[in-house]
């Protein structure tokens, strides 16, 4: 049906397409509610591509959302739909912060290493709970992560207001404990990109090299596809379930302590579940579960949500629109047998016109 | 419109999938009235050839000529105005639906808006009779045994005005009696006016109902040959390309010390009650213990228990004289255990992964395929290219997935696998379910040559002829129970059939030699 190469060129030109076609989408909905679609697209890549402050923002959020889009990925290759990445994102950064709150006059590379560290860990528990819930009962992770995501929530907004504060916000972490560097603020004019993105690119990276080049990897990968298989070939199914898991999370946890370190420097009450979380899923679903492909997924939906921001200014169209643009992008990700239909439908016909030649 | 005879007349059909040609220049023609037999085997490219001409692939080259006009079959929709049907292999049935429903389906019978469901179950009705397919109209699917389901699906093809059937290896899940009322359908097709096409390996099926027989290999046509006048030999040669033979060639067996050891193993099922009952068992080196018995009497369980997919109630399993009862699949896999396991595409591979992965399904954390957690990409590739050569699964390619391989390779594929580790006890569980001659000879081939160098083999099968053929010994299992242990040698069908029965050894010495008494020479030893 297709030779190797060209399904590998498929997969790529089926997130491409989407992306191609949310905008068309978003366009047409713009020209039917009377706004104009070149002038708002306009106004979103000049906005970012212009100024080095929002150009820098849209990475900072790229930058967390690969974080969280790779922390999805994960959980699903072993077959799981981790939903609660936002809450796994709010208990690694709560207790980031904490840490760095706590040992405010350790050295540097000390305390960011360890207020890290222990994100991760808060997110790889918080993550690992539902994972040997499955494992060891049977529950179903969907239900239990999203029980969790709303345990997360308030427990969190209960350590702020008791334990890490008296008001609704914490005091601002020091120095010490900031993922910011000067030159990079300086860089982008002022903007809250930070060293996280670096720690992104090298987890890239890690991932990619776990989950193709080591036995561990090779086990999620199996189990994910055929878990009876798996245990017939003597992998063990409980091991791999929270493993995956606990690796989920604590890269969910992980995009937490980067958005507390890097991005706010501090935590305050939350009326719902941070939207990096649920962004992630998208993030991961766009990039089709491959390490570089989330990292440019998650850098096209840091553009789209900081551009956001220039819609109602610069072109009058509600800001929501962008987020319209990012659900039709999803939408076609989702619906990509269609497009997998088309590609090969024209790919046929160029076939059978070459070898009428 | 001379040759108005002939119903379809496919020419030169190529179907090219990147660098393999699946199907290369192959010729069919279907007169009208006739059952024409495509043999060919497992991968051969009898279900490409199929699927271009129900329009589920288009080919790359070639011309399809359908009464008389040569036509474009682009879509499945195209085939049916064209007549022409398909019964699947696994059947496209709603299982919750009747079977009316389900004949309707895309095509609903309606009055106001309303589904006409009476008369509905009375058109079902009509074109049973017509055709004597015994089927009840109201019966959900789900109710009713396979082969009304495949009644069912045969007249839902009937119902779209299909004149020209396509059978894709319709006799693989019904019993013998079933087969044989389908080989009466079909032939009672073919007076109604009906052409069919029958996709098989299955030889004596062949010789049974078809008229002609287009055999192909590796994709290409080899010939067309008139059923009456071939045997089965000849058909079977050419489907091959070689010379085939049907008998077991084997030495005698020259059994050693004890491999493994089963005491009064229990076993129980998922609902909780005892598929297994507290059974003692041997298997020797250099022996292969075949385990008889009708589907459902506990060999499923066993050899779950011994492989350490199922927990063991109580009782002991040795391997090699360690006990390996209740220990993990790994750890039995290291105490050297191969295992073909039943269900090949649920539990043998992982379908989605590339083929050279999942040659090292089991081995891939230890060296040389692994070192210190990280995997060696080019051992795993150089192993399975091996493996591929030494025991002929045909793939493109080793980077191809699982998925991509016909049955009958998927299945060569896990043999090389689980042979290639030589274990000291290899299970072959319904080894050769669903092959074609050739692969089974040559799977019964390596099971012997396992024997003979001195390992312990247990073949585990519904088919009596292979138990038979291949095994030395032969444990019959009924109701969880091992109701007797014979010699291959010193028994036979009908001795096994009164075991397999539930009646016990000494009844069935009785009874065989009763009625080789009463028709003496007619019950041969099958030795």
């Amino acid at each position: 049906m297709l030779t190797q190469s060209s399904n590998r060129l498929n997969n790529l030109l089926v997130p491409i397409l989407s992306i191609i076609l949310g905008f068309i989408f978003g366009a047409l909905l713009m020209l039917v509610f009377g706004y104009n679609p070149i002038l708002a697209y306009q106004a979103m890549l000049t906005g970012v591509f212009t100024s080095p402050y929002f150009f820098g923002e849209a990475l900072r959020q790229a930058t967390v959302l690969t974080f969280t889009g790779l922390g999805f990925a994960i959980a699903f290759k072993a077959g799981f739909f981790n939903i609660g990445i936002a809450g796994q994102v709010l208990v690694g950064w709560v207790s980031a912060i904490w840490v760095a709150l706590a040992f405010p006059d350790l050295p540097r590379i000390l305390l960011v290493t360890l207020s890290l560290l222990v994100g991760v860990i808060a997110g790889a528990v918080w993550a690992g709970m539902a994972g040997a819930l499955r494992a060891y009962f049977g529950t179903n992770e969907v239900i239990v992560t999203i029980m969790l995501n709303y345990v997360a929530l308030h427990v969190t907004n209960y350590l702020i207001r008791n334990v890490l504060s008296t008001g609704n916000t914490t005091e601002r972490i020091g120095e010490n404990a900031s993922l910011r560097l000067d030159w990079l603020t300086t860089l982008t004019a002022g903007s809250r990109l930070n060293i996280g993105l670096f720690i992104a690119i090298v987890v890239v990276a890690l991932y990619w090299v776990f989950m193709t080049q080591t036995t561990a990897g090779f086990e999620v990968r199996a189990v994910g596809l055929n878990p009876f298989a798996s245990s017939y070939a003597g992998m063990s199914a409980a091991r791999n379930i929270i493993l995956s898991m606990v690796i989920s999370g604590g890269l969910a946890g992980l995009g937490g302590a980067v958005h507390g370190l890097g991005t706010f420097g501090n935590i305050f009450t939350q009326s719902g579940l941070p939207n990096v979380g649920f962004d992630g899923i998208a993030v991961a679903l766009l990039g089709l579960g491959n390490p570089i492909g989330i990292f440019f997924s998650a850098i096209l939906f840091g553009i789209l949500e900081v551009g956001a921001g220039f819609l109602p200014n610069q072109a009058g169209v509600p800001d929501e629109m962008a987020s319209i643009v990012i659900a039709a992008i999803i939408f076609f990700v989702g619906a990509n047998y269609l497009i997998r239909f088309f590609i090969n439908k024209i790919q046929t016909n160029k076939q059978a016109t070459e070898g009428g030649e | 419109m001379s040759e108005t005879n002939k119903v379809i007349e496919m020419k030169g059909i190529t179907k090219q999938f990147g660098n393999f040609k699946a199907n290369d220049n192959i010729h069919l023609d279907l007169n009208k009235g006739e059952i024409h037999a495509l043999l060919g085997e497992n991968g051969a490219g009898k279900s490409t050839l199929m699927n271009i001409l129900s329009g589920l692939l288009e080919p790359t080259e070639g011309e399809i000529w359908v009464n008389g006009d040569k036509v474009n079959i682009s879509s499945p929709d195209v085939a049916n105005q064209l007549g022409i049907g398909m019964v699947h292999q696994h059947f496209m049935l709603v299982d919750k639906f009747t079977v009316t429903e389900n004949i309707m389906l895309g095509k609903e019978k309606h009055r106001f808006g309303f589904m006409d469901q009476s008369s509905a179950e009375e058109d079902v009705q009509k074109l049973s009779d017509q055709y004597g397919l015994r089927v009840d109209p109201k019966a959900r699917i789900s109710n009713i045994s396979v082969g009304m389901q495949q009644r069912a699906e045969i007249l839902k093809t009937l119902y779209r005005g299909a004149d020209i059937l396509i059978f894709d290896e319709p006799t693989g899940v019904l019993t013998p009696q079933e087969i044989d009322e389908l080989m009466d359908i079909m032939k009672a097709l073919v007076n109604e006016g009906k052409s069919i096409i029958l996709i098989t390996h299955k030889l004596d099926e062949i010789k049974q109902v078809a008229d002609r027989c287009t055999v192909i290999r590796r994709g290409k046509s080899i010939d067309t040959v008139d059923v009456a006048s071939t045997s089965q030999q000849e058909l079977a040669d050419m489907m091959v390309g070689r010379s085939v033979s049907f008998k077991v060639d084997k030495k005698p067996s020259n059994p050693q010390g004890p491999v493994l050891e089963i005491n009064k193993l229990t076993v129980k099922e998922a609902r909780g009650y005892d598929a297994v009952k507290a059974i003692d068992l041997e298997v020797k080196a250099g022996e292969i213990l075949g385990i008889a018995g009708v589907d459902g009497n506990g060999q499923s369980e066993l050899i779950q228990a011994i492989t350490g997919l199922t927990k063991v109630d109580s009782g002991t399993i040795k391997l090699d004289g360690k006990d390996i009862t209740n220990k993990k699949p790994r750890k039995i896999t290291e105490t050297g255990l191969g295992h073909i396991p039943e269900d090949r595409q649920r539990y043998g591979l992982v379908l989605e992964m590339k083929l050279e992965e999942n040659m090292s399904l089991q081995t891939y954390y230890q060296k040389p395929f692994s070192n210190h957690g990280f995997l060696n990409h080019k051992e795993i590739k150089e192993h399975a290219k091996r493996l591929i050569e030494e025991f002929d699964v045909r793939t493109p390619s080793e980077e191809h997935t699982a998925a991509s391989l016909s049955g009958g390779n998927q299945q060569k594929a896990i043999i090389a696998r689980e042979i290639y580790r030589d274990p000291i006890l290899l299970i072959a569980a319904q080894p050769t379910r669903g092959l074609d001659v050739g692969a089974i000879e040559y799977i019964h081939k390596r099971l012997i040559e396992q024997r003979d160098n001195g390992k312990g083999v247990i073949l585990m099968s519904y088919e009596l002829d292979e138990v038979m053929n291949v095994s030395d010994r032969i444990a019959v299992m009924y109701d969880g129970n091992i109701i007797a242990v014979v010699n291959a040698d010193e028994t036979n069908e009908k001795e096994l059939g009164l075991l397999m029965a539930g009646v016990s050894l000494d009844k069935a010495h009785e009874e065989v030699a009763d009625a080789e008494g009463k028709e003496k020479d007619t019950v041969a030893n099958t030795k």
